[in-house]
């Protein structure tokens, strides 16, 4: 490969990581900001969402905290979240590192990444609510890149009193 | 001349001044029972070392020789193991020799567990096995010529199951099992459990509250269509619509409802009568799917069945659940809710009950309240000084088992009343 191809390619990965990238920023922008309805629209119509803890993902178990096969039932969840569910109000900070993707086809790529949940009580404490690894595929749309499967397997197994907010 | 007191009745004088509850009907609840670490202390003694049968896991995730899991009975650590002639054992998590925990794993599969700290190993009977060093090395003498193996075990706990649940005992006074759960309670697991189960994983829900408060909760019909408010929104459950039958068993500790769901077609006028602020008129599912029942159970869409001390065992439309409720001082507890379906589910049922794991645990669309509730008295009773909880409704009626009041506290009271028999209160 000559030097120009070379800088090409590289070029092109780094386009995809930064369109990747910031994908990932918009997801967790709609969540720490409370913009929770725009939540749905970032996944295909028949998108698969779940957060499921690591002691049963390692051991090939499917069950998990939140299962959402589409975007009515992901709608749902925030309806509920907006007029029925009860619970002290409380907001997330996303962190997440090292993302990591592999480029399944022009439209379609997987893509790994930590992510850290830091969860703040209307009383002003602030705690590590939830530390994981997102295990994505994204596709390409009109709208742009848009989360075809998006599975959070989570550490933190215990979890603090009850999670209505997805991560 | 001084009487000689027995150490019972001392522990009984020394009960009574700890907290008093002021009625035989447990109507009253002095709020000291849930931050009181004395209290705490002697639950530990009389009820989870004491005659209760404590729910540790089921049958279904140590299947094969060999494996075991790690749990808890109250604040003692231990272990659960399938023989190699598929019997069952149960020992405490303790090395015979300085305490330390032997088995650190969650689960596993072995035929040897080995202290880490001095390699003392045990059989999956807990007997010990092995001592390094035992006779000496390099003319130091070892242990004394009167160590004995067989007296140095770790300590075996009785073990039994009943339709693939598994409950231990620290006591010798404990009926057996079948007859702790007795004629009342048998049924429930007779119908969730009438074929093989196939174990589907677990999640754990940690909460800030004393562990009494969750089976208040479980026991608690008065509040689930007006804490929950995912189920009289969506018209899933209204307390006006559905029937309801609850039995009582051994202490009065054990409690198992069943309901069946009719929707209610009035547009929840009870509520808007009694200008219930929870209550959401007119909202709908996107996709009603979560909340679909698959036949497969005769009768009752919802059942909840507890076990005392550590068991509250689910049914709700196809989601099978067993939640364990283990204390973690005064003032926590951790539920573990091992979710499980059939062994002969077809694929679509069992991603049918996958999905179906929305609606409980800690982010259960129709009781992730549940914790929180218990979170908020907690808060709401520290320092509450000699103050007592009020538990009132449908103290007047006349107990109909086959057709109770969605709207009562009569099995709290019962509750209380086992309660206090079995801490001696």
């Amino acid at each position: 490969m000559s030097q120009r191809e070379t800088a090409s390619k590289m070029l092109e990965e780094i386009a995809l990581w930064y369109e990747l990238h910031r994908l990932q920023e918009r997801y967790i922008g709609v969540i720490d900001t409370d913009r929770l309805e725009e939540w749905p629209e970032l996944f295909t119509d028949d998108a698969v969402y779940e957060i499921v803890p690591k002691e049963n993902a390692d051991l090939g178990l499917s069950v998990g905290l939140m299962h959402c096969y589409g975007r009515p039932m992901m709608r749902d969840r925030i309806v509920a979240l907006r007029k029925a569910n009860v619970f002290e109000p409380h907001i997330y900070r996303h962190m997440t590192s090292g993302l990591e993707f592999k480029t399944i086809d022009p439209s379609t790529v997987e893509m790994q990444s930590n992510y850290v949940v830091v969860r703040t009580m209307s009383d002003g404490d602030s705690a590590v609510y939830q530390a994981g690894r997102y295990f994505d595929r994204v596709v390409r749309t009109a709208e742009g890149w848009r989360y075809q499967s998006k599975r959070a397997v989570y550490d933190t197994s215990r979890v603090q009193t009850l999670l209505v907010i997805p991560v | 001349m001084n009487e000689a007191v027995s150490p019972a009745r001392t522990n009984e004088a020394r009960a009574e001044k700890l907290v008093c509850f002021p009625r035989p009907d447990g109507s009253r609840i002095p709020y000291k029972v849930f931050s009181s670490p004395e209290i705490y202390r002697l639950e530990q003694e009389r009820i989870f070392r004491g005659p209760v049968w404590s729910f540790v896991g089921l049958e279904a995730e140590i299947p094969n020789p060999n494996d075991y899991k790690s749990s808890f009975v109250g604040d003692t650590p231990v272990v659960i193991t399938r023989n190699e002639d598929q019997s069952l054992s149960a020992w405490v998590n303790r090395c015979a020799h300085r305490g330390a925990i032997v088995c650190r794993f969650a689960r596993g599969n072995t035929k040897t567990h080995i202290c880490a700290y001095h390699q003392w190993s045990f059989d999956t009977r807990g007997n010990l096995r092995g001592v390094p060093f035992r006779n000496g090395v390099k003319g130091s003498v070892g242990m004394p010529a009167d160590f004995d193996l067989a007296q140095h075990g770790l300590q075996q706990l009785r073990v039994d199951s009943y339709r693939g649940a598994i409950f231990v005992t620290f006591s010798d006074q404990a009926p057996s099992l079948y007859d702790y759960l007795g004629p009342n309670m048998r049924p429930g697991f007779d119908r969730v459990f009438h074929k093989p189960v196939a174990y589907m994983g677990c999640t754990r829900q940690w909460v800030r509250a004393n562990w009494k408060l969750y089976h208040e909760n479980v026991r608690d019909n008065y509040h689930a269509s007006l804490l929950h408010c995912f189920f009289s929104t969506f018209n899933l459950f209204r307390a006006t619509t559905s029937r309801s039958e609850v039995l009582n068993g051994t202490y009065g500790l054990h409690n198992y409802t069943r309901l069946t769901h009719a929707p209610d077609t009035s547009g929840g006028a009870a509520y808007k009568q009694d200008g219930v602020s929870s209550f959401k008129e007119g909202l709908q599912l996107a996709d009603p799917s979560v909340f679909t029942m698959k036949e497969e159970l005769d009768g009752g869409n919802f059942q909840i069945q507890a076990i005392f001390p550590q068991l509250l065992l689910q049914q709700i439309q196809n989601s099978l659940v067993a939640r364990q409720i283990l204390p973690k001082g005064p003032d926590a507890f951790e539920l573990v809710f091992h979710f499980f379906g059939y062994a002969d589910d077809t694929p679509e049922m069992r991603a049918h009950r996958v999905k179906l794991a929305n609606l409980v645990g800690a982010a259960g669309l129709i009781s992730m309240e549940d914790g929180l509730a218990t979170e908020m008295v907690q808060e709401g009773t520290a320092g509450s000084g000699e103050a007592m909880a009020v538990v009132d409704m449908c103290r007047d009626a006349i107990d109909d088992p086959q057709n109770a009041s969605s709207i009562s506290e009569s099995y709290i009271r019962r509750f209380w009343r086992g309660y206090q028999e079995l801490m001696g209160l």
